[in-house]
C-alpha cells in the first residue's frame, strides 16, 4: 500500500513537471517569435524607408509663476525627438527634465517660461525633429492649485456643496416618503430608477469621452468597460453578503430596504467620487472657467440623489443617525475625489473611477428594479401607470436640472 | 478646442461660490492672486522668447549666404565647376552656371529637419548675379525625385520660361536655359513644376541679381536676404519663418555692419501660403527701390511690405553703433523665427 502510494506520488510529480513544461513550451516559443520579429522587423518591407510614426499626448498642464509646465508622453511606436516648443505661434525656450528624445511610452516634463495671461486661452505646441506638431489648448488659463491649505479648503467646500449638502437636503424628505401609499411608493422607486439611469448614461458618456482622450496604449474604452463590470460584480457580491448578514442578525428594524438604501448610497458615493475627481481634474488640466449660477444647478441636480437613497427606506423604521450615515456615504466621497483630482490628476484614474461609478449605479438600478418587480412579471409591472410616470419624472427632473450645468 | 464638460464647469461653480458668489471666476482668482506673492512674480517671466539651441552650419551657413553670389564662397578650382565667366565681343560676359536639383534634409530651426528639395543642396539656392546685357547660360540637371524646372523672372523667350508641363525636366534629365540678363534689378528664380505651391515651399528658389550696365550703383556692403517659410507638418500653414531659411539665425549671430557705410539689402519674398511678408528695421529708415529696376528711390520708410515673389533693394547707413533688430512686422512671423539683429560697429 505504502509503496504504491509513493509510486503514485512519484508518478504525480512527473506529470506535474510535464504539465508545467506543456504550459511553458508555447510561451518559450512565443518569446522566440517576439525576438525574431524584433530582429527581422518584417513590417519594414511594407513600410519601405520606414518613416517614423510620431505620436505625443499631453498628460498634464501646470500653470504657475514659472510659466507653463507640460508633461508629454510618447505613445507612438517609434522614438520622438522634441525639437522646439511654440506657445501661441511663437517659438519659446523650454527645458526638459528627461532630455529631448522620448522612447515608446517615455515621458518628459517641459518647463516653458511663458508669461501666460490669466483668463486667456493659450496653445502649447510641441514641434518634433521631423516638423510634426502636437498641440494642447488651454481654454482658460488659471493658476494650477498647489496642495496648500487654501486649495485643500476650497476643494473640501466644493465637495460639501456638490456632494454632501444636496444629498442631505434630499434626505429631509424622509418623513413625507414614509407616509406614502403603495402607489406613491411605486412612483418614488420608479423616479429613483429614472434618476439613476440618467446618471448612468451621463457617467458613461463622460467616461467614454475621457477614455477617448487617453493615449491609445492605455486602451481607455476597454479600461472603462471592464472597470464598470468589475464594480458591478463586486457590488453584487457585497449586497448579497450584506443581505445574508442581516438575515443572521435578524434585526427587525433593518430589512432588505436598509441594505438596498446602503447599496444606493454606496453607488451614489462612488459616482460622486468620480464627479469630485473631474472637478479637481478641471483645475489640474488648466481648464477652469466661469459661472456661479452653475453651483445652484448642481445643488438642484444632486439633491435628487438624497431622494434616491431614501426611497428604499419608505417602508422601514429608521433612526436619524442611520439616515445621516447614509447621507455621508453618498456625499463625502465627492470631497476625496476633488482632492485626488486636483492634486494628483491622471486621466487614467479618471476613466477608472468614472467606470466604477457607472458600474455602481448600474448595480443599484438593478437592485431597485428587482425590488419593484418582485414576484410579478416585468411586463405587468411596466404597464403600471405610477411606475411609468415615476420613470419619466426621474428623467425629466435630471434633464431639466442638468441644463443648469450644461 | 476641447469642450469643457459639465463636470469641469461644476468645479468652477464650486470655487466661485466659495468665495462669495462672484459671477466671474477669473475676476475672483485675479483678486486672490493680488494677495499672493507668486502671482506678482508672474510678470517677470518672459525672457524665453525664441528657439532653443543652435543650428549646425556645416551644410548651409546663413552668415556666409548673405554676401555670396556666383559661388564666390568656393575656392577657385571648385568654383569653376559651377560658375565660369567668358568675355564676349561686345564687352559683356557669358556667365555659365551648373545648377542641379537634389532632395536633401535641411535644418531650419535647431533640431527641426525639413525634407527639402534644393538647388545645389541649399535653400535658398545659389545667388546668381550678372550685369545687364550679359548672356546667362544655366545647365540644369535634375537629380531629384520629381520633375523640376528653373523659372527665371526677367526678359526671356517663352522657350526658356521653365513653366509649361512640357518644359518640366524629369529626374535624371537636364536642360540648358539661355537668355540675356535683363532688366537690371533684383529678381528671383524658382521651380515652376506642378504643383507649384509644393515645389516652391519645399525650397526650390533663389535670387537672381542684375546690375545696371550704364550707371553703377554706389559701392556698398551688399546683403542678400530671402524671406522664406516652412510648413513642417504639411497643413498649408507655416510653422517656421525666417530670412535665409534658419529661424532666428541672425538673432544669435548678428550681421556685422559698419557705422557710416552704405548698406544695400537685396530683399526677396518667397514665403509660401501667406500672401504677404514684410521687413522692418528698428531705429532706422531706408530708401526703397522696388524690384530694383530704377535708380531713383520711390520710398523712404522703416517698414516695407512685399507680396509673394515681390522684391526690393533697400539702402541705408547706420548712424550709431549697437544692435539693431530687424524682423517681419507681422508679429506672428517674427515670433516664429523671422527676426534678427544687425550689429553696427565703428
Amino acid at each position: 500500500m505504502k509503496l504504491d502510494d509513493e509510486g503514485k506520488s512519484d508518478q504525480g510529480q512527473t506529470t506535474k513537471i510535464a504539465h508545467w513544461l506543456m504550459a511553458l513550451f508555447p510561451l518559450i516559443l512565443l518569446v522566440c517569435l517576439v525576438g525574431f520579429i524584433v530582429w527581422s522587423e518584417p513590417g519594414n518591407t511594407i513600410r519601405g524607408d520606414r518613416f517614423p510614426v510620431t505620436r505625443i499626448t499631453f498628460q498634464s498642464v501646470d500653470l504657475s509663476s514659472d510659466g507653463i509646465v507640460v508633461t508629454v508622453l510618447n505613445d507612438g511606436p517609434d522614438p520622438v525627438t522634441i525639437a522646439q516648443v511654440q506657445v501661441d505661434e511663437a517659438f519659446w525656450s523650454f527645458t526638459s527634465d528627461s532630455g529631448q528624445v522620448l522612447k515608446h511610452l517615455g515621458r518628459a516634463t517641459l518647463t516653458i517660461p511663458y508669461p501666460w495671461v490669466e483668463g486667456d486661452a493659450h496653445v502649447v505646441r510641441v514641434v518634433t525633429s521631423t516638423g510634426v506638431t502636437f498641440d494642447h489648448e488651454i481654454a482658460v488659463a488659471v493658476e494650477t492649485p498647489r496642495p496648500g491649505m487654501r486649495y485643500f479648503f476650497a476643494f473640501t467646500l466644493i465637495g460639501v456643496y456638490v456632494g454632501v449638502i444636496p444629498v442631505a437636503i434630499g434626505l429631509l424628505w424622509f418623513p413625507l416618503v414614509s407616509k406614502l401609499s403603495r402607489t406613491g411608493f411605486d412612483f418614488l422607486l420608479a423616479l429613483t430608477i429614472g434618476l439613476l439611469l440618467f446618471l448612468l448614461v451621463d457617467t458613461g458618456h463622460e467616461g467614454f469621452e475621457v477614455a477617448l482622450l487617453l493615449p491609445e496604449s492605455f486602451q481607455g474604452v476597454v479600461l472603462f468597460v471592464f472597470g464598470a463590470l468589475g464594480a458591478f460584480v463586486s457590488l453584487e457580491m457585497l449586497a448579497s453578503w450584506l443581505r445574508s448578514k442581516r438575515r443572521i442578525t435578524s434585526d427587525d428594524s433593518h430589512g432588505s430596504g436598509w441594505v438596498m438604501a446602503l447599496m444606493v448610497a454606496i453607488g451614489i458615493g462612488l459616482h460622486n467620487f468620480g464627479e469630485g475627481l473631474a472637478i479637481g481634474a478641471a483645475f489640474a488640466l488648466g481648464e477652469a472657467a466661469l459661472g456661479s449660477v452653475l453651483i445652484i444647478g448642481f445643488t438642484l441636480h444632486n439633491t435628487t440623489e438624497g431622494l434616491a437613497i431614501l426611497a428604499p427606506l419608505a417602508r422601514e423604521r429608521i433612526r436619524a443617525m442611520d439616515l445621516i450615515r447614509l447621507g455621508l456615504i453618498g456625499g463625502i466621497p465627492t470631497i476625496g475625489g476633488a482632492w485626488l483630482g486636483g492634486f494628483v490628476y491622471s486621466p487614467v484614474w479618471s476613466v477608472l473611477f468614472l467606470a466604477i461609478g457607472a458600474g455602481a449605479i448600474a448595480q443599484v438600478v438593478l437592485q431597485i428594479s428587482r425590488q419593484m418587480v418582485s414576484a410579478q412579471p416585468t411586463s405587468r409591472y411596466l404597464a403600471n401607470v405610477p411606475a411609468i410616470a415615476g420613470l419619466f419624472a426621474g428623467f425629466g427632473i435630471m434633464y431639466v436640472t442638468g441644463m443648469f450645468v450644461g | 478646442m476641447k469642450q469643457l464638460s459639465r463636470r469641469s464647469w461644476l468645479g468652477l461653480a464650486g470655487l466661485s461660490s466659495f468665495t462669495g458668489g462672484s459671477v466671474l471666476l477669473s475676476r475672483q482668482v485675479a483678486s486672490n492672486r493680488g494677495q499672493s506673492s507668486e502671482g506678482q512674480l508672474l510678470t517677470h517671466v518672459g525672457g524665453g522668447m525664441g528657439t532653443v539651441g543652435r543650428v549646425s552650419t556645416d551644410q548651409f551657413n546663413p552668415a556666409e549666404f548673405l554676401r555670396t553670389w556666383n559661388f564666390s564662397n568656393l575656392a577657385p578650382t571648385e568654383r569653376s565647376m559651377f560658375y565660369r565667366e567668358t568675355p564676349r565681343a561686345d564687352g559683356s560676359l557669358l556667365r555659365e552656371y551648373e545648377i542641379f536639383s537634389v532632395d536633401r534634409e535641411i535644418e531650419i530651426a535647431p533640431g527641426i529637419f525639413f525634407p527639402a528639395w534644393t538647388y545645389n543642396g541649399q535653400v535658398p539656392g545659389p545667388t546668381m548675379r550678372a550685369t545687364e546685357g550679359d548672356r546667362i547660360r544655366v545647365k540644369f540637371v535634375n537629380q531629384g525625385s520629381h520633375p523640376h524646372t528653373i523659372h527665371f523672372h526677367g526678359w526671356h523667350p517663352p522657350a526658356m520660361d521653365g513653366s509649361r508641363p512640357d518644359q518640366e525636366v524629369l529626374p535624371g534629365e537636364s536642360f540648358v536655359y539661355e537668355f540675356d540678363a535683363e532688366p537690371f534689378g533684383v529678381h528671383l528664380y524658382h521651380c515652376h513644376a506642378a504643383p507649384l505651391k509644393r515645389h516652391i515651399h519645399k525650397g526650390l528658389y533663389g535670387v537672381f541679381i542684375v546690375d545696371p550696365r550704364d550707371t553703377e550703383r554706389p559701392p556698398a556692403d551688399e546683403l542678400v536676404m530671402v524671406m522664406n517659410s516652412f510648413d513642417t507638418n504639411f497643413d498649408t500653414e507655416n510653422e517656421v519663418y525666417a530670412v535665409n531659411t534658419v529661424a532666428n539665425f541672425y538673432l544669435h549671430e548678428p550681421i556685422d555692419v559698419r557705422v557710416g557705410r552704405l548698406i544695400r539689402v537685396f530683399l526677396v519674398n518667397i514665403t509660401e501660403f501667406d500672401q504677404l511678408n514684410s521687413f522692418h528695421l528698428h531705429g532706422m529708415f531706408f530708401d526703397v527701390y522696388r524690384t530694383g529696376t530704377r535708380m531713383i528711390s520711390t520710398e523712404h520708410t522703416d517698414t516695407i511690405m512685399l507680396c509673394q515673389g515681390e522684391r526690393a533693394i533697400l539702402e541705408t547707413t547706420f548712424r550709431y553703433p549697437g544692435d539693431y533688430m530687424f524682423h517681419a512686422h507681422q508679429s506672428e512671423f517674427a515670433e516664429l523665427g523671422w527676426m534678427g539683429l544687425f550689429k553696427a560697429q565703428v
